[in-house]
């Protein structure tokens, strides 16, 4: 990963108004993160200071500093999913996937996170898996839920 | 010139002014916290809440960012402002509870109630060292995270490369939550770890500046020859001596 690739994105971009937010998009796409190396290349190909882009690289749950998984599991915890039993969905996950909230398992596969309202609070719990989302999820029910989510993809495999 | 009407009196301002800047300038005071005059306003204490009462949306407003205008009247010392402020302040202190400015402001509005969240940092992210490092410095810190997280950074929470040891952060501080300490010809800048050496006049080796200031004044604009790397004092007892006229004792 050298600065040159990071350039070569910052260069695809070149609307000359709000490009920040597509650049740092694709380099989170494509590497799971934004790599410190990243930001300090964008930052000077894009002649802004790296104190800002840090601002926008911790602002936006989207992005993050630290690699993620290969696929997003992300619990709600909604005030109607909370109620629903949210907080046991996660338990049960972070037992079969052996992470807690927020973390990403050795084998950099999942990523485990709690999300804000999704807004169909008539199927809760919910739980997103890669951007879908998944209804009245059980805790009894999340393995196979993951296995039917993400092919060949089931925790501990 | 156009007026407004502040606490019932007639208060002159000019276009493009505030009602903060309005009452100021016609000595009515206003409490404000990350309002400054050299870094415009942002919003974000609400300490600077004025009621308005005809001439705008009525109700309260922050007077930092409020423009002043032909028809409004405002008052800064209603009951709802008042009660408001004192909301507003016992936030700001729960935050910091061991700020003195914050303190005194307490003790002049009376019945401010809060209880210090421990492990706050002690800021109030008003954002004016955020400010004064974009405007005067070299744009190292700014905001970073989101929600209850939100706080001023340094990117990566590492030294800062391009600080200049400028110090604007620390003055312009309202809770003096920004230490600097210089030891032994270098500057120290707490939160965000800068360190950066003195620069030092090569004749009497008084302290000039912070080294990165001093290189990037140099670049921008040059002196060079005998008179370069000198104290302002030394550079005119240069200056004078170069001249064949008079030297001039330094005081």
């Amino acid at each position: 990963m050298t600065g040159n690739e990071y350039t070569d994105i910052v260069k695809r971009h070149t609307s000359p108004n709000g490009r920040v937010l597509s650049i740092l998009e694709e380099i989170q796409r494509k590497y799971r993160h934004l790599p410190e190396e990243a930001l300090r290349a964008a930052a000077e190909e894009l002649n802004l200071p790296l104190s800002q882009l840090y601002g926008v690289a911790t602002f936006y749950t989207s992005f993050s500093l630290q690699p993620r998984g290969e696929h997003i599991i992300g619990v709600c915890h909604g005030t109607v999913c909370h109620v629903k039993g949210a907080a046991r969905v996660t338990a049960e996950l972070e037992k079969k996937l052996g992470v807690s909230e927020g973390g990403t398992t050795g084998d950099g596969k999942f990523t485990l996170e709690s999300v804000k309202c999704l807004g169909c609070c008539s199927l809760a719990p919910v739980v997103s898996i890669d951007g879908s989302v998944h209804a009245r999820v059980k805790p009894e029910t999340v393995d196979e839920l993951i296995k039917s989510a993400i092919p060949g993809g089931a925790p501990g495999d | 010139m156009p007026e407004m009407i502040i606490n019932g009196l007639a208060v002159n301002f000019r276009s493009g002014e505030t009602v903060l800047q309005a009452a100021l300038a016609g000595g009515i005071h206003i409490p404000a916290l990350c309002h400054h005059p050299g870094l415009g306003h942002f919003g974000s204490c609400r300490l600077c809440l004025v009621e308005i009462l005809a001439g705008g949306r009525p109700g309260l407003a922050a007077s930092c960012s409020l423009p002043a205008s032909e028809d409004l009247v405002v008052e800064t010392g209603t009951e709802r402002v008042v009660r408001a402020r004192r909301v507003v302040l016992g936030l700001l202190l729960a935050r910091c509870p061991d700020a003195k400015p914050l303190l005194e402001l307490a003790e002049n509005l009376g019945a401010v109630k809060f209880t210090p969240r421990p492990g706050d940092p002690g800021c109030i992210l008003c954002g004016r060292c955020v400010r004064a490092c974009r405007a005067v410095g070299a744009n190292v810190i700014g905001f970073a995270w989101r929600g209850r997280d939100r706080r001023v950074a340094v990117p990566f929470d590492q030294p800062p490369a391009d600080c200049l040891g400028c110090r604007a952060c620390e003055q312009v501080c309202p809770v003096n939550v920004i230490k600097v300490v210089e030891d032994r010809g270098r500057i120290r800048i707490f939160p965000w770890q800068s360190e950066i050496e003195m620069a030092y006049c090569r004749n009497c080796g008084a302290a000039i500046g912070p080294g990165v200031q001093a290189g990037r004044l140099q670049k921008r604009f040059p002196v060079e020859g005998p008179l370069s790397g000198l104290c302002p004092a030394c550079r005119r007892r240069f200056q004078a001596a170069l001249a064949g006229g008079l030297v001039i004792q330094p005081t």
